[in-house]
This record gives structure tokens, sequence and C-alpha cells, in this order.
């Protein structure tokens, strides 16, 4: 396992487009997976810690994650796991440490920079923008690859409607890619939790990410729909190349898709390393299992 | 007086208020919830029949005070709106959208005052100044986004009430301090009553002129935000923005751009408002009390719904009118000073969230 890791592969130089790489992946399903992994390290955080009061969320914690690798962090409830995905997205400013990504290093990121530079993101408790349909959720989430002004935006005429027709095209895509089409125009409050989940995951892919957070995503799904989202999550990393950083409970899941795990508890890290080396480490092992010392 | 004379308009107010007993209900199913709703629906069924009544007795005269409130009822409209825009999109209860809507006022009938006195021909100062106060609104908004609501991001919804509070009294100090107290009247629409519907009622149906504009200025900028929200990138940002800030950070949206144009747009709604008030009563201080007769519409509407803004505001405008004057005869005049109140208040009691609300449940 240790092996996939050594593996010398030159960085893709540019980032294909969405359109293409998904007309790429209809045709050949079965990428050369091994390829993917490089040691180019994506975004590292150092050090980080975060307090809310007295409460400390996280405690000097520092790991990396690698371009193109699926980076899982796992630990038990309260752990911070989900405040270590809202430092990383720029919801949460910690106290100390630095955040490093993509070579620039920072303080503290801020959403809209996180989100220009390439962080997109799914949220534990589904947040979607339930009065509007999926489509316009996923449209929402091109929002940045769009810049054609107000002005004709509000007449609806020239640049604005070439532009919309073009992003729709790709949005299209990924709603065939995400198997959905058959709720395009429903509200997405409507929908049942399985599938706004899947909007969900449709809305940050449509960002175009470099680095994709994922919190929980298979949370509260039963086991034919984590089998979908597995394949989706695999097929987003190995066809477009995307980083993924992934918070789950579901161990079967952790150990069959990440690269690389990362376990945290109360705050602290415990264990770093592949599925293997840390199902077999003791701090892992009583951190779940509760055996005191 | 016939049996039919009274079977009639009874039959019709027992079945709208049946109608709306059931519709607006919801689940709230205890005991002393039925014994409420049943006694405002019979009260309203008493009120509906007797509307019925003076409906069938008179016809034309009926239509015409119910066209009238409706026409009157979209300036309400207009002000409930600009409320729903900003509550929506950053849950801030703007209590300045009455300052706003005297700012943009003076703005527009200082402007044009200034225009036609210094020898601009009226075809050319009237967009002027409209532009001129449309600039004025736009750093209203600004101002507001960066000195009020940014350094407040995040905090309690009261605060922020008190902090839009505070920008009441400074807009509507600035205000006239530098446009003038006075009250100015502006003439944009013609103002003289007209006949419709001459062939079909006795007498027709009398309508001010300015009503009728005012309602199709309504109408066409309601039409017209609801296409912008529909179908525009921008538009469609507000929606995420109104429906999930963490969210829409998430996908990149800029919410403080977002808020400005919320801002600004509510202040365009202010600055139509305060055209058509201003044409029919001047432009004046009393201006911003109209804030006040939002509330209730508010109420009625439901504070997160565009469609409920308009529909309340309608209920409001209509129900006053009728009430004045058909009630009025019977109890004596002033009815349409707190009618909009009591109203909002059955509203409470039979459905808090108002008729288009959106029903708020939190886990306890």
């Amino acid at each position: 396992m240790s092996v996939k890791t050594e593996m010398p592969v030159a960085p893709a130089e540019t980032v294909p487009s969405l359109a293409m790489v998904m007309a790429e992946a209809e045709r050949r399903p079965e990428a050369d997976a091994r390829q993917r992994l490089t040691t180019e390290v994506l975004l590292s955080v150092e050090g980080v810690s975060l307090s809310f009061g007295g409460v400390k969320a996280i405690s000097d914690a520092s790991f990396d994650i690698r371009k193109g690798e699926i980076r899982a962090i796992i630990g038990p409830n309260g752990a911070g796991k989900t405040s270590m995905l809202n430092v990383i997205n720029g919801f949460y400013f910690p106290q100390q440490g630095v955040i490093t990504f993509k070579g620039e290093k920072r303080r503290e990121m801020r959403p809209y920079f996180a989100a220009t530079s390439g962080i997109s993101r799914t949220f534990q408790n589904v947040a979607l923008f339930k009065g509007m349909t999926t489509l316009d959720n996923m449209m929402a989430g091109r929002t940045l690859k769009m810049n054609k002004g107000l002005f004709w935006q509000a007449l609806r005429v020239g640049p604005a409607v070439a532009e919309e027709i073009r992003h729709r095209e790709v949005v299209e895509r990924l709603i065939d890619f995400l198997e959905i089409q058959h709720i395009r125009k429903v509200p997405v409050g409507k929908l049942p939790y399985g599938l706004q989940k899947r909007v969900e995951l449709g809305r940050a892919l449509a960002m175009e990410p470099e680095l994709l957070l994922l919190d929980e995503p298979m949370a509260g799904m039963n086991l034919e729909e984590k089998e979908d989202m597995s394949r989706f999550v695999l097929t987003i990393n190995q066809s477009l190349g995307t980083t993924i950083a992934l918070i789950e409970h579901d161990m079967g899941v952790v150990m069959d898709l990440s690269d690389r795990v990362v376990v945290l508890e109360y705050g602290r890290k415990i264990a770093d390393g592949t599925p293997d080396e840390v199902k077999s480490d003791p701090k892992v092992i009583d951190a779940y299992l509760g055996v005191s010392h | 007086m016939t049996a039919l004379s009274i079977a009639i308009p009874g039959g019709i107010g027992a079945i709208l208020a049946g109608l709306m007993f059931t519709l607006l209900r919801g689940d709230r199913k205890s005991a002393i919830d039925l014994a409420v709703h049943i006694f405002l629906a019979v009260v309203m069924a008493v009120f509906l029949a007797f509307l019925a009544a003076k409906a069938i007795d008179n016809p034309g005269g009926f239509l015409e005070i119910l066209v009238g409130g409706l026409l009157s009822g979209v300036l309400y409209s207009l002000v409930a709106l600009g409320f729903v825009l900003i509550f929506k999109a950053s849950g801030v209860f703007n209590y300045a959208q009455g300052a706003m809507v005297l700012v943009a006022g003076l703005a527009l009938v200082r402007s044009l005052d200034f225009l036609t006195a210094s020898g601009v021909a009226t075809v050319v100062a009237v967009p002027l100044a409209i532009l001129f106060s449309g600039a004025v609104m736009a750093l209203c908004a600004f101002v507001i986004e960066k000195w009020v609501l940014r350094p407040l991001l995040n905090q309690d919804g009261l605060t922020l009430f008190m902090s839009t509070i505070g920008a009441t009294f400074v807009l509507e100090g600035l205000a006239q301090m530098v446009f003038g107290s006075e009250v100015y009247p502006l003439k944009l629409f013609p103002t003289d009553p007209m006949i419709l519907l001459e062939s079909v009622f006795p007498g027709g149906i009398l309508v001010n002129k300015l009503d009728v504009w005012g309602g199709v200025i309504a109408g066409v900028l309601v039409a017209a935000l609801a296409l912008f929200f529909q179908y525009t990138k921008t538009g469609r940002a507000l929606r995420a923005v109104a429906d999930d800030h963490a969210a829409a950070q998430s996908v990149g949206i800029p919410i403080s751009w977002i808020w400005f144009i919320v801002w600004l747009v509510a202040g365009i709604v202010a600055l139509v408002a305060a055209t058509v008030w201003g044409t029919k009563l001047g432009i004046q201080f009393s201006i911003v009390f109209l804030a006040l007769k939002a509330l209730p519409v508010l109420i009625i509407g439901g504070f997160t719904s565009v469609p409920g803004a308009i529909v309340g505001g309608l209920i409001v405008g209509a129900g006053e009118k009728l009430a004045e004057l058909y009630i009025g005869e019977l109890i004596g005049g002033g009815i349409e000073y707190w009618f909009a109140y009591v109203l909002a208040l059955a509203v409470l009691l039979v459905r808090p969230q108002g008729l288009f609300g959106e029903k708020i449940i939190e886990r306890i």
C-alpha cells in the first residue's frame, strides 16, 4: 500500500475544463487509478489551534493533503473534524497556526478567498438553497465562473445569455454524471435526504474545485446510497483529478476510499497514515473503543 | 328585506369564511385554538356577509371602493416589499425603510425643483432627477452595508434591528438637513379622477388616475424584480444568500456585494413608493409613518414572502377602505386607522407565520 505514494508522476499542467473531463470519464471509466498520486502537497495545516471561549476545539494539529489523493479525517464525536474543515474553508479563524494552500501561506482563510482559489465543500447537515431547484442550486455553484456584468444580466441580452448557456451545459453534464436528471426542476427542499446530499455534491463540483471537502457525505444513507456516493467520490477523484478531504464515520467506507487517514481525538491529532497503519494503531483503537490507560 | 336578500350574502359570507378557516388553520389543533378559530371564522363570516349584502345592493359603488382600496394598497405593498427583500437576504428587520422612502422622495423632488428652476426642460429634468435620487439610494445602500451591517455581521437579530433604528434617525436628520424639511409637492402623474365602465354600472366607477398609475408602475416593478431574481446570476445569488448564508459563502458568493444589491433594490422600491405617495400628498416628513402601516401588511403576508407583501398590502388597502365606508357608517368613522392592526392580530391568532410565510420549526 505504501508503494503507491512513491510513484513519481508529473503534476497535470493545466486543469482541463470540467465538460471535457466528464466526456473523457464516460469514454474511459477505468482511469489509471494509481497515476494520480503524487507527493506534491496541495494544502497543509501547521500547528492550528482553535478555541471557542474556554473550549478547545482543535489544539496544535498539523497534517497535509497531497495533490490527487483522497484524505480521510476521522475521529470520535467532538474530535474537531468539522471545525477543521471550517478552518480550511475559512468559516472559523484559528487563534494559532498557518494554513498553506497551493504554496500560499495564510494565518486564516476567508470563505470568499477559499472559494476563489479552488476549495469547495459540502456540509454535515446539508446546506442547500432549499427554495431553489436542483438546477439553480448547481448554477449557483458556477457563480465565480460567470463574470458578465450586472447590466448585461439585467437586460438579458448578448454576452450574459451566451454565458448562461455555456455554464448550463457544464451543469447539465454534471447532472447526468450524478444521475439526477429526473429532479432537475424540483425545489431541493422537497427532495429526500439522500438526493439532497447528491445535489449538494453537484453544487460543490460545479465550482470545479481543486480541493473538495466532504463533511460526512454518507451520513444517514442506506447501503445502496452509500455505494452510489462512494462510486461518485472515486470517479471524481480518479477522472477529474480532484483532491478530496472527507470526514466519515463509516469505517468500511473510509478504509476503502481513502489513500491516507488522519485521526483526531479531543482536537489533537493521534494518528496519521495509510488506512492499514491507522487501523492497527493502538491509540486509534483506544480512542474508538474507549480503553483506559 | 326579503329572506333571499339575507340568505344569499349570508351564504357567501359563510362559504368564504369556511374556506379561509380550512385553508389557513394549519395543524394547530388544541381545543383553545379551535375555539378561537371558530370565533374568528364566525366574525369573518358576518363581516363578509355584510359586505356581500352591500355589494349586491349597489355593485357599482362597492366596486368603486374595492378598486380604490386595492390601488391605495399598492403603496403599502411597495413599502412592505422593501422590508421583505432586506429581511430575506440579511435577516435584518429594517426599521429604516420608511426613512429611505423619505430620503428618496426628498432627493427626487428637490433635484427636480432645482433642475426646472434652472431652466431644464421637464423631459430631461425628470430622468435626471430619477437618476440622481437612484444614486442617492445607492450611496445609502453602500454606507449602510459598509458601516452598519458589515461590522455587525453574525450579531443577534435584535442588535441589527436596533442599528436600523439608529440609521433611521440619521437618515431622517441628514435628509432634512440637506434637502429641507417642508412639504414639497411632486407633480409627475396626473391626479385627476376618471370614470370607468359607465355602460355597466349607472354612474360608472370613479377612479383616481394617480392610483391607476401607481398600480401599473408597481406591477411593472414587481414583474421586473421577479424576472431579475429568477433568471439572472445575481438574482440567483440573492436567492441563495436568502436561503443559506454559509452555503452561499462556500460557493464563493460575495455576501457584502449581495447585501449592497439588496439594499439598493430596496432603495429603488422606496423611490417608486415615494414617487406615488409624493404625488398624492406631497413629499413630507410624515412619509416615514408609512413604515408603521407596512407592519400589519408584513404580519398578514408573512415576513419572508414577496407575494405575501403584495397580497398583504392589497388586503389591507381594500379591507380598510371597505371597513371605513360600510362599518364606519354604523359605528362611527376612523376605522381606517386601526383596521389593519386588527386584521394582523387575527392572522397572528390563526397563522403566526402569515399567509405566505414559511413556518419555522426549531428543534429543541
